[in-house]
């Protein structure tokens, strides 16, 4: 072998296993790509190891969670979000989100969740909602009361799918912690486990539930994140046939509700006018046509003594 | 010895590039969602030709958009169900079964009850006995059927063909 055909091959394969790394089958493309440098001698053994290695690393992330993982985190999430907020527990008001938060689900990016989408009111004044990663969803009174329309309220929680959907809640577990309990997963491979691992795991666990939550009820997500669910709350009632607009229409009647400095909405959320603004500027804030009566007499039927 | 090699690397790069390539014919998908739905048509208010729960093995027949036509695993029955219903992993039930650890690698299988799971929030709930999941409970017991969605639908004057999906 002389140096320069060495060379010449390392400038072929080195360049191609990096754009690979950029793709969906990660490992598999480097596994294949790194067998190939490795049998044409471009790359030693340890060094094909190595890459593997790395990249089975780097590929560990959100994906390796199962819908059935994020079930039960959410589960949790969903009983720490109701340990400081009281349950409403009004058949007919749960009964008409229900129905209508499940026939927007449908038409999200993500319809289907291990154990589908299910929606609460919470009986607080504060103006609040929460998505938990396992398609729990929580709205207060004092947000409802910002709703005058069906679109309106179903604009509220199009936008909480879309905090679902695009995994906001997984997304606040901390980097150190998504490495630890990944890690505890994959020491075992397809065997089930024993006592230490499970002790290991619900640690892990517990560490997973208070990012989960310091985020969404303390901190609240970052601005884009945000933006980012407006923007699938209104394509959603775009798909389903509710007014766009109302999205729009919802938050000016939230900006003359919600207390600045307050405990809620108002220190986790970007502020309506900002969130309005950021509409109109993504040209998403055109207001479609007015809601059938029958549509208004459901929804005053409904939720009409909440109000 | 020059193009030799070079046609060596070749192959074993659109060897690389094949294993990219979508869906052959009989792809082999499992359901995991804890209670999954074969339809009569591509759309959440098709049909329900036949249920299928987690871990369920399907062959992919057809697809079109966001939605597969799948026959179950050994069986002649045939519907559509979503996308987010499926996954290229193999879901082995319990620890041994699906062959684990022979022909399959450890990141193909995803084994059901491993990980954050019924053990895990048990073990949680013992060290957090002031976390109350009552009203969790009763908030997934409230279910909606595709009779009242379509209901639903169709007295608010809503978009009954809308589907999900990315466009």
């Amino acid at each position: 072998m002389n140096k320069i055909f060495l060379s010449w091959r390392m400038g072929i394969i080195l360049p191609v296993v990096m754009t690979m790394i950029g793709c969906a089958a990660v490992d598999t493309v480097t596994t294949v790509a790194t067998t190939v440098g490795e049998a044409t001698g471009a790359i030693s053994r340890e060094q094909g190891e190595s890459i593997r290695k790395s990249t089975t690393a780097v590929s560990k992330s959100l994906e390796d969670f199962t819908p059935e993982q994020e079930y039960y985190i959410g589960r949790t999430v969903g009983a720490v979000v109701l340990g400081k907020y009281r349950p409403l527990a009004d058949a007919k008001a749960n009964d008409y989100l229900n129905k209508m938060g499940q026939t927007l689900a449908r038409v999200s990016d993500m319809p289907e969740l291990f154990d589908g989408y299910h929606f609460l009111v919470l009986d607080s004044d504060d103006i609040n909602a929460f998505a938990t990663p396992g398609g729990h969803i929580f709205i207060t009174r004092g947000l409802i009361r910002c709703c005058r329309t069906e679109d309106a309220l179903a604009a509220v929680l199009a936008h909480e799918i879309g905090h679902v959907q695009l995994r906001h809640g997984m997304k606040a577990i901390e980097k150190a912690r998504m490495t630890e309990a990944l890690s505890v997963l994959a020491q075992e491979g397809g065997k089930s486990f024993g006592g230490r691992e499970v002790a290991q795991l619900t640690q892990a666990f517990g560490g997973v539930i208070s990012d989960i939550t310091g985020t969404m009820i303390n901190n609240g997500y970052s601005r884009s994140y945000e933006y980012q669910a407006d923007a699938a709350s209104v394509s959603i009632l775009r798909r389903s046939g509710y007014n766009p607009g109302a999205l729009t229409d919802m938050l000016k009647v939230m900006a003359g509700q919600i207390k600045p400095g307050g405990s809620d909405f108002a220190r986790t959320h970007p502020s309506p006018r900002d969130r309005i603004d950021e509409l109109k500027e993504s040209g998403q804030s055109s207001a479609g046509s007015e809601p059938p009566a029958v549509r208004n007499e459901r929804f005053t039927k409904a939720i009409g003594h909440l109000l | 010895m020059f193009r030799y090699l070079s046609i060596i690397v070749c192959l074993a790069l659109s060897g690389v590039l094949f294993l990219n390539a979508p869906a052959e014919a009989q792809r082999v998908m499992s359901v995991q969602v804890k209670e999954g739905q074969l339809r009569a048509t591509p759309s959440h208010l098709g049909k329900i030709v036949v249920r299928v729960s987690y871990g369920d093995r399907v062959t992919v027949l057809e697809e079109r958009g966001d939605w597969k036509k799948v026959s179950l695993w050994g069986r002649k029955n045939q519907g559509w169900i979503h996308n987010t219903a499926l996954t290229n992993k193999r879901i082995a039930l319990k620890a041994g079964q699906g062959n684990v650890g022979t022909s399959v690698s450890r990141d193909e299988i995803a084994l059901a009850g491993k990980g954050f799971s019924e053990e895990v929030e048990a073990e949680y709930r013992k060290s957090n006995k002031n976390i109350d999941y009552t009203w969790i409970d009763r908030m997934e017991a409230m279910k909606v059927s595709p009779e009242q969605m379509e209901k639903f639908i169709v007295v608010g004057r809503l978009a009954l063909r809308a589907e999900g999906g990315k466009p």
